[in-house]
């Protein structure tokens, strides 16, 4: 038996520049590597002597699908440097925002990137003349969540109003009203896509996932939250480098991070759910039943179904936010300045983004470390490719090709953000 | 997505976070039309169904901070009849060509271990330093309108009408307050229109993401900053973010080389 190579050389329906490279020796996967070519920006370096106050507009570039979760995760981290809390309605209109966030990245993915795979289309409008409906509901969603965007932000890819302590800009009652009807009318949508795509089939594949995520008292994460993993890990957000570890591969632009005592762990929608199952609603846990889903889901390929799930949570969580909003006195809580660390982790759709920046005493960038979802995952997606080939190794290589590809489009892979990510290459023996 | 009359489209990406490719899925309401319209025969984000070319237009995002992607630059150039820059990256270098004001070797080390499995140029810099390029939308990210507005416009064979003027214009049509009169040091007189003045509407300066309009005045700007109490590091800073190594953004950020120590 020779040694076979399959190799996808530009992934498609995925974000940013990688490839997937398969070596097959013996009957076995010998090795399942996703190179990451994406090339590397160096946004740790370029912070280095930038100013507190521009960090959030800078940071948010290194993403034009998920800015805010970075810009969340550096004004958390900056506030926590100059020992600020930004608390009540100024609070919650971050939670706000970032549904706004949720809503479209996953309806993108779920609709645009991640259905096709499952129906045989190359695309979401290759996949309308069929499916019409169900695509026209998911642009939808995705411009509802991008009119929260809009109105709390300025635009939909790097929003401008975000600011450490706060907001520039208060929206006021009036100016909410309309999006809260746009999200009552696309709520229905969110719904019937969850039913739409739990009716899909699943590969049978069940993986041995340690999650890790954000854990909070009361409310499904975004902001805020001990860092919990399914095996025990419960830490401060600061304590990351006492149980995690990145590591720098060949094969990547992007790092890979590790437990450091078990090796990969998942972060994103499967984990958050199973992290936090009992924060969702009752509604959206009957939602859930009813579409086939326990507590705990270990199938990655149903990764699609949790995130539909989310959307129908983040469309009701901020109808409840727009419900409840009052007008504080003022947009910003006062951040002066001071020397010190501070950490920031929240969760980005794709799953939690890590950040820690050391400041002087005027508040400029000394060192900066952002450790993004897709980075933290790659490990685990090449461990799901390994086992996904495997099942399906007698077969041809243009199946194995078409697993695997789907394999990592399940993970809703952000490689701009990751370079510090993919083609498939299926080495045969 | 048969018909072979309809014109073919390409979407490419280079050094960027894919935001400007993202505003055409953003075209929630115009993007089912747009695929009537034109032939999408090459957008990976969007896509499985690769195409070969040649290309009626090519959308190009991001720049050019690797010797691959410089040599596949002159490749999509090669297969396309129009190739049309969309965003800061792709048209002026992005934010990551603040690697040219310092030391690559440094950087690449900054951010990973083993900085000898990296491979990335010393500097970043935009598609129209390494082909010629048909038009050039500025942006960071790009308006989604504009973006619409030059496709049109190129399969119709017309020019695009994309403004050239400031911000400034466009502050003061939607009636907004200058917000310099109020104290806030903003980049709106010298940077290129398109937005709609976003930031001036969200009370806080235009922080220059367009990049510099024709001949702007940035000398005089930047003495308004220093007179609003600006320190002349702030200044290089602002001059210094998503179009550094514009022409006009790069010689003011320099005017301030001596006054500090460069961020």
């Amino acid at each position: 038996m020779t040694t076979k190579t399959i190799r996808v050389e530009y992934l498609t329906r995925v974000e940013g520049e990688g490839a997937l490279e398969l070596r097959i020796d013996g009957g076995r996967v010998a090795s399942a590597q996703l190179n990451i070519f994406e090339p590397p920006r160096l946004f740790e370096a370029l912070l280095r002597g930038r100013g507190y106050a521009e960090t959030p507009d800078i940071v948010s570039r290194i993403c034009g699908i998920c800015p805010i979760a970075y810009q969340m995760g550096a004004v958390h981290a900056i506030e926590n440097a100059f020992g600020v809390r930004v608390e009540g309605q100024l609070r919650a209109l971050r939670r706000l925002i970032y549904c706004g966030e949720w809503i479209e990245s996953h309806a993108l993915h779920v609709v645009m990137l991640h259905a096709p795979d499952f129906l045989g289309f190359a695309d979401a409008i290759q996949m309308a003349r069929e499916h019409g409906d169900m695509v026209r509901n998911g642009l939808a969603l995705k411009k509802a969540g991008n009119e929260l965007m809009r109105l709390l932000g300025g635009r939909e890819i790097h929003p401008v109003n975000v600011k450490v302590g706060g907001f520039h800009r208060l929206p006021t009652r009036a100016e909410l009203a309309p999006v809260a009807g746009s999200l009552e009318r696309v709520r229905e949508h969110a719904v019937a896509l969850v039913r739409w795509v739990a009716g899909f089939t699943f590969p049978d594949c069940e993986r041995d996932y340690e999650f890790v995520g954000l854990r909070h008292a009361g409310e499904y994460p975004f902001n805020e939250g001990r860092l919990v993993s399914s095996r025990g890990i419960d830490i401060d957000i600061a304590d990351f480098d006492s149980e995690f570890e990145e590591r720098h591969v060949a094969h990547s632009t992007a790092l890979h991070a590790v437990v450091r005592r078990r090796g990969a762990y998942l972060v994103g929608p499967l984990a958050r759910y199973a992290l936090n199952f009992e924060r969702l609603p009752a509604a959206v846990r009957a939602l859930a039943a009813e579409a086939g889903l326990g507590p705990v889901c270990r199938n990655p390929f149903r990764s699609i179904v949790v995130r539909a799930l989310e959307i129908v949570y983040a469309v009701d969580e901020a109808l409840r936010l727009i419900a409840a909003y009052e007008p504080p006195d003022y947009a910003a809580v006062a951040a002066p300045p001071r020397a010190g660390s501070g950490f920031g982790c929240t969760e980005a759709p794709r799953g939690i983004c890590w950040h820690r920046y050391d400041l002087d005493a005027e508040g400029s960038i000394v060192r900066a470390r952002i450790v993004p979802p897709t980075s933290q995952n790659q490990p685990s997606i090449e461990a799901d490719l390994a086992a996904v080939a495997t099942a399906v190794l007698d077969q041809s290589d243009e199946t194995i090709r078409d697993r695997c590809e789907r394999c990592i489009r399940n993970y809703d892979p952000c490689i701009s953000c990751a370079a510090h990510f993919l083609k498939l290459s299926i080495h045969r023996a | 997505m048969a018909g072979r009359a309809r014109p073919r489209l390409a979407v490419w990406k280079f050094a960027s976070c894919d935001g400007c490719q993202l505003s055409i899925l953003d075209c929630e309401d115009e993007l089912l039309a747009l695929a009537e319209a034109v032939h999408i025969a090459n957008f990976p984000e969007a896509s499985s169904a690769v195409e070969e070319g040649p290309y009626d237009i090519s959308l190009v995002e991001g720049s050019i901070i690797t010797a691959h992607d410089a040599e596949r630059i002159v490749k999509v150039r090669q297969q396309s009849r129009l190739l049309v820059t969309i965003g800061a990256c792709a048209t002026a270098g992005g934010i990551q060509a603040l690697r040219n004001f310092g030391d690559i070797g440094e950087m690449v080390a900054a951010v990973y271990a083993s900085p000898q499995y990296i491979s990335t140029l010393a500097t970043s810099t935009p598609i129209a330093a390494h082909v010629a390029v048909d038009f050039e939308l500025r942006g960071c990210p790009v308006d989604k309108a504009q973006l619409l507005e030059v496709i049109s416009a190129l399969l119709a064979g017309r020019k695009p009408a994309i403004a050239a003027h400031s911000v400034c214009i466009e502050c003061k049509r939607r009636g907004i307050t200058c917000v310099m009169v109020q104290g806030t040091p903003c980049l709106g007189p010298v940077t290129h229109a398109g937005c709609g003045a976003i930031c001036p509407s969200f009370r806080r300066g235009c922080y220059g993401c367009f990049g510099p309009m024709e001949t702007p005045n940035t000398a005089a700007l930047a003495g308004q900053w220093r007179r609003l109490g600006a320190a002349p590091r702030e200044v290089q800073r602002a001059f210094r973010t998503f179009n550094a190594a514009a022409e006009p953004f790069l010689r003011q950020s320099q005017a301030h080389d001596d006054q500090d120590d460069p961020g």
